[in-house]
């Protein structure tokens, strides 16, 4: 209802004919050879980022909660996944030992207990929900609960996802050190450097990313969701109409966590490598940069902003390496100044431009107007 | 715990910011089905009494109990008061400017407050019949689909109305509902307010005096100064209060 009736009109149709095209569109012309395995490869990555960036809107567009921690909970699911996959290398590593081959290196001799589980993909699978789950759980609850807002909010999540990285590029955590987890080969028995399972890959991505825009448009939609946009604007009238905002936001926290380690976890195998830098404060202020960028507070936004601006990364740092936080920063500045509802709201910008411009054009034209009246309204 | 039986009863209430003594040893009892007024001055702690019904700030002292003793609303928070039937209108409206009036009173309406009726609870026709009928007594069915940001300060007012009139509260706190209001505006609230008395209970807090004259009526009128209730009854026996007269009244009439 926000947005001008010419852009809400064509908004259902543009969404479905987005969804067929990478859904459906950019693997076939994969598989018939017209996009290359690298491009589709890239493609993956990308969506898997917009998955990231609707979460994180989800968060901030809609219940103002800015999480500057977001690609923790990325990380975490990309984690669980890494580990299974370290597990399925077995004997084709460089150490050719059953062990993950860091584990070989620091001289251990059999797999600590806490990784057997993760011989299971179903085990794996569901720890890429349950584990950063339930540290969104625990966090938004002692945040929550404390009433913690605004600013404070987002300065704990970033020292939360800094505490995790530290943690995490300790070798004694057994999780790999600052190497991370690399060199898998299969999964669910496809080799992973099978353009065929790097195909299927792509699709889950550009399904889960489908699903999760429809989702969560349901969701924005439901009473809940003007639950949501409520808190964001006025978090005491909202408790003052009886409901508590801290279950709301620990809820719509736990969710987007999950979805944004589904996302990881879907990463982790296309691009081949999971280290703690990806847990780095600075991986998820890039992540609020796409949603920025894009358009907050709407679906399609974050998407098209994760897209964008990783397309220019990928080209600006081939192409000018040194410039490209430059670019980075130069873009972020242009928008906040110049296109307050980012790059989705442009359409509606440039149309209420030539509308003005033509109302000012009439105004001025000698016919319509005595010569007094045509200063500004 | 009071054993009267009062819809609401505050005793020894006192409440300090900074050492500034903004409620002082408060008492207050309130009947069920009262339309009661409450005035003072500017600073008399009006408004900070309300915040301690509705739980936004404690007291550093006192009781405060609902319904007959049954519920100490000192030990319930925001929400768990809301849901005993207690509705407040803040002084300046406090409507969800980015909603529909529509949405506004669909936020407000009585019924579950859980996670789950928000996603999957629908509007039932009892309920869009409700929100049509108070949609015309605050006079903005013409509006329902307009985002509360747009609308006039007065229809924000209403809106505010509206939506403790969703909420079905047993006790409707209003905080200076003719604010910003022509003189008009504040006749039809007053109205409003009075055609209100009897079915819920009404603690209005007021500058206005023609205001508080129409909607008194011969009902009991708080003065509330410096924290404490300085003496109550009908309007006119309060307004020859040499006490208030000292400290409301007289200056009020020497700066109109």
């Amino acid at each position: 209802m926000s947005s001008s009736p010419v852009t809400s009109r064509i908004h259902g149709p543009l969404l479905i004919a987005a969804a067929v095209f990478l859904v459906v569109v950019m693997p076939a012309m994969n598989a018939l050879g017209w996009v290359d395995h690298f491009t589709l490869n890239l493609w993956g990555k990308y969506l898997c980022y917009g998955i990231m960036a609707v979460a994180i809107d989800l968060l901030w567009g809609y219940t103002g909660l800015l999480c500057l921690g977001q690609a923790l909970f990325f990380s975490l699911g990309g984690y669980m996944m890494g580990m299974h996959l370290m597990l399925m290398i077995g004997k084709l590593g460089a150490y050719k030992s059953d062990l993950p081959d860091f584990m070989v290196f620091l001289g251990h001799t059999s797999l600590p207990a806490f990784w057997k589980p993760f011989y299971s993909f179903p085990f794996a699978l569901a720890m890429v929900f349950i584990v950063p789950g339930l540290l969104a759980l625990v966090f938004g609850y002692l945040a929550f609960r404390s009433r913690i807002k605004g600013v404070y909010f987002s300065i704990l999540t970033q020292a939360l996802t800094y505490g995790a990285a530290l943690l995490f590029f300790r070798n004694d955590l057994l999780m790999g050190g600052n190497n991370g987890f690399t060199d898998f080969r299969t999964m669910l028995g496809a080799n992973l450097r099978d353009p065929n399972t790097q195909r299927i890959l792509y699709i889950c991505t550009a399904l889960l990313l489908v699903g999760t825009v429809a989702g969560c448009r349901w969701l924005t939609r439901s009473r809940f969701g003007l639950i949501q946009r409520a808190i964001r604007d006025s978090e005491n009238r909202v408790l003052f109409s009886g409901y508590a905002t801290a279950n709301f936001k620990l809820f719509i926290f736990v969710i987007s966590a999950m979805i944004a380690a589904a996302a990881g976890a879907l990463y982790v195998p296309q691009v081949g490598i999971i280290n703690p830098s990806e847990m780095t404060p600075d991986k998820s202020l890039e992540a609020v940069v796409w949603v920025a960028l894009g358009g907050r507070g709407t679906l399609a936004g974050p998407v098209i902003g994760a897209i964008s601006i990783n397309a220019l990364k990928s080209w600006a740092t081939r192409a000018y390496p040194d410039l490209w936080l430059i670019i980075l920063g130069g873009s972020f500045v242009l928008v906040v100044m110049f296109m307050p509802k980012g790059i989705i709201g442009l359409p509606a910008q440039i149309s209420g431009i030539i509308t003005r411009l033509r109302r000012r054009r009439q105004a001025t034209s000698p016919e319509t107007t005595p010569p007094a009246a045509s200063t500004e309204p | 715990m009071s054993q009267k039986p009062f819809l609401l009863a505050a005793e020894g209430l006192n409440k300090a910011f900074d050492g500034y003594k903004a409620i002082n040893d408060l008492s207050f009892y309130l009947d069920e089905g009262e339309l009661r007024t409450v005035i003072g001055p500017n600073g008399a702690g009006k408004t900070t009494f309300l915040d301690l019904i509705t739980g936004r700030t404690q007291p550093d002292q006192g009781t405060l109990v609902w319904d007959d003793g049954k519920h100490d609303l000192l030990k319930l928070n925001e929400y768990e008061i809301y849901r005993l039937g207690i509705g407040r209108k803040f002084q300046t409206p406090t409507v969800y400017t980015d909603h529909t009036v529509m949405e506004n009173l669909i936020l407000s309406l009585a019924g579950p407050r859980s996670i789950w009726h928000s996603l999957f609870g629908k509007l039932t026709s009892d309920q869009s019949d409700r929100i049509a009928e108070i949609l015309g007594t605050i006079k903005l069915t013409p509006h329902a689909h307009r985002k509360a940001g747009t609308l006039a300060h007065g229809q924000k007012q209403w809106l505010e109305i509206g939506m403790l009139l969703a909420q079905e509260a047993r006790l409707l706190l209003v905080d200076e509902p003719a604010a910003g209001m022509t003189d008009e505006e504040t006749h039809r609230t007053g109205e409003l307010l009075l055609s209100l008395a009897g079915k819920h209970t009404i603690v209005v807090i007021e500058h206005d005096m023609t205001f508080v004259r129409q909607i008194s009526q011969g009902r009991k009128v708080t003065v509330l100064h410096q924290g404490h209730v300085l003496c109550e009854g009908p309007v006119d026996k309060v307004q020859n209060d040499e006490r208030v007269i000292e400290v409301y009244l007289g200056r009020k009439s020497k700066a109109a």
